[in-house]
């Protein structure tokens, strides 16, 4: 029985950052409080692939200084800010107005038995969250918990120790356990989305964090640069560049300076990941006719994935790898297909319109996202893939393009030019409520890829 | 009375007159020394003018030459500029291409037929074929579309005898439009081949 769950890949990319946060279990009345793993799995508080999800209203109370000194209150107000911030950035929480609130946590008590839950409740706040702060020495000690108002119950109970330059990451490991909590996925807060950019009539490689913060150039090779993809432990960047005269697949792990080139005769574009691997499905087109192979991280050649005349692109796997979808022009015009790698059929899965393209698997495995072009208007869909129904995400808002799954399915990140024609990144949640400009950053963006 | 002297007195001076102009004649005809000298003086005047001419002459020669000389440059110069204006129309007449097709138009074709003809007389070239789309659609889709194009048009040249080796390919998918209106017009002069000498 322990409450302090993390998957394997969460935790890795934890340490490889390495953030040294000490967690510890909230002692209550000399008990541990324990949160049982089967407890979370029974019941989720918020399905995020629920079209018709309705937004779950939480009190985020002000932080208790322990201390009373002017740094545990200033920097208990970032922190406020910044999970209060990142709260509202998940779409399926609504973060009330503390006008409304009744009592003070910060005066009478943050713990379970100092929590007067009628005045929550009354409120209408599902979700209450209090937070205390300790500084000592110059290390910050964030006490934070997230409660059930109407079941009077302690949901997450944590602590973290750290330097004030980490206050943002431990703040974001808590909404990660809010949302493994909620909604039984390890959420966003991890995550990081790469995207391209104009950088003096040039197109580079960046990266941001999940909510468009901590902007940084990937690349500069002052060339033209496309089409990132994230390997599914967030250590590699694949991506495509003319830096060396012509289409060529770049890969480049981002903490140390190493890296190879995939660069076929001909173009060798649209890299993703194997999920778990170090391969790759990419389009070459060395054969005269463009195709999907199967490459090993240095590049060799480790199987023919199509075998079509005609255009063969935009390789995305699904979730457990034995798949991709993709997007052929076999019958004619482009369409999405899906290929079992091991069997030769594909099955056509879009019927819909003349052209669509750029697909993404959804986490779960049950949805593809995809462009659809009609009349020159582009727009981005959804296709639960056993019903084959597709559902228009986007409409009347510019061109829309390149839209890639938020690592929990809940939500997507897309390029929109509906802001004065040019283009830039944005997020919606998966059913496209909520759609909202992600970065400010000069020049144009396109091409988001969300890590996984 | 007094009139008929003035008749009279009329009447004698022309009388006198008509002695006076027999006079005259007869002059011209007694003064020979005066006209050699003056055929002397008229020779002189004529060799002067000859050595003028032959001046002239030969200035003139010059300028003749001179003039060709400068014609011949103006010829060598129309002819470099009649190769680089068909090197100019090989590199700036773009192949067109429909919306979402690298199938070759009759009016592709023929223009595929001159770029091969000027090719076969330009054996020492080397050719970049570069295939362009309209910004419609999407990035991944429209690289592998612009490498279809330059492929489709390198295929036709070879057909017609153009050697493999000497056209490479590169698809620049949507990155590089000539036009980036978003009108018709701009979207299909940006659906094209572009051939580039290297």
């Amino acid at each position: 029985m322990v409450s302090f769950k993390m998957n394997k890949r969460y935790y890795s990319r934890a340490m490889a950052n390495k953030i040294l946060l000490h967690i510890f279990f909230v002692f209550l009345g000399g008990h541990l409080i324990f949160l049982a793993p089967a407890y979370s799995r029974d019941y989720d508080y918020i399905n995020v692939t629920n079209p018709f999800l309705k937004k779950t209203p939480v009190a985020v109370t002000d932080f208790k200084p322990f201390n009373g000194n002017a740094q545990e209150i200033n920097i208990g107000k970032t922190a406020k800010a910044i999970l209060k911030e990142a709260l509202d950035f998940t779409g399926y929480l609504k973060i009330m107005n503390p006008v409304a609130f009744l009592s003070n946590p910060a005066e009478s008590g943050i713990q379970l038995g100092e929590i007067n839950f009628r005045d929550w409740t009354a409120i209408g706040a599902d979700l209450l969250i209090t937070g205390g702060i300790i500084e000592t020495d110059g290390k910050i000690t964030l006490k934070l918990r997230l409660f059930d108002t109407f079941n009077a119950k302690l949901l997450v109970g944590k602590i973290y120790t750290g330097p004030e330059s980490q206050v943002r990451q431990m703040i974001h490991l808590f909404c990660s356990e809010i949302s493994y909590q909620l909604t039984g996925k390890w959420g966003i807060f991890n995550s990081k989305i790469a995207f391209v950019s104009t950088v003096n009539g040039n197109k580079e490689i960046f990266s941001c964090d999940f909510d468009g913060r901590n902007i940084k150039q990937v690349t500069r090779h002052k060339s033209i640069s496309l089409s990132p993809s994230w390997s599914s432990d967030g250590q590699w960047l694949a991506y495509v560049s003319y830096a060396k005269g012509k289409p060529d697949i770049f890969i480049k792990n981002i903490e140390e300076k190493r890296g190879s080139i995939i660069n076929y005769k001909g173009m060798n574009i649209s890299p993703d990941w194997m999920p778990g691997q170090q391969k790759l499905a990419a389009a070459l087109s060395f054969s005269g006719d463009q195709e999907i192979y199967l490459l090993s991280i240095k590049g060799e050649i480790i199987k023919r994935v199509t075998n079509s005349w005609g255009i063969d692109v935009s390789p995305e796997f699904s979730p457990d790898g034995k798949k991709i979808v993709f997007t052929s022009k076999r019958t004619g015009t482009p369409q999405i297909y899906i290929k079992d790698l091991e069997s030769k059929n594909a099955q056509r899965i879009t019927f819909k319109g003349k052209n669509n393209t750029s697909p993404a698997w959804s986490p779960d495995g049950r949805k593809i996202v995809y462009v659809g072009i009609e009349e020159n208007n582009i727009d981005i869909f959804v296709m639960d893939i056993n019903s084959g129904m597709p559902v228009q995400l986007t409409m009347n808002a510019g061109d829309n393009e390149d839209p890639s799954w938020s690592p929990d399915g809940s939500m997507l990140t897309f390029t929109s030019t509906r802001e004065a024609g040019v283009s830039r990144i944005f997020v919606m949640n998966a059913s496209g409520s909520d759609p909202r400009r992600l970065l400010r950053l000069a020049g144009k963006q396109t091409q988001p890829d969300w890590s996984k | 009375m007094k009139k008929r002297v003035w008749v009279n007195l009329v009447m004698a001076i022309l009388v006198a007159g008509l002695f006076l102009t027999a006079s005259c004649a007869k002059k011209t005809i007694v003064s020979d020394a005066t006209t050699i000298e003056d055929q002397e003086k008229a020779k002189l005047e004529a060799d002067a003018k000859a050595a003028a001419e032959a001046a002239a002459k030969a200035k003139a020669d010059q300028i003749t030459q001179q003039k060709l000389e400068d014609e011949i440059a103006r010829e060598k110069a129309q002819k470099a500029a009649r190769i680089l204006a068909a090197k100019q129309l090989f590199e700036n007449q773009d192949i067109h291409f429909e919306y979402d097709s690298s199938d070759l138009s009759e009016i592709a074709k023929a223009g595929l037929k001159e770029k091969a003809a000027w090719l076969k007389n330009n054996v020492s070239l080397m050719i970049t074929i570069e295939g362009h789309c309209d910004e419609r659609g999407t990035t991944e889709y429209n690289l592998a579309l612009g490498d279809r194009r330059a492929n489709t048009a390198k295929n036709y040249l070879v057909n017609l005898g153009v050697s493999a080796s000497r056209l490479n390919t590169i698809s620049y998918g949507e990155e590089k439009p000539l036009d980036s209106a978003m009108t018709e017009a701009a979207y299909k002069i940006n659906r094209r081949a572009h051939f580039v000498i290297n």
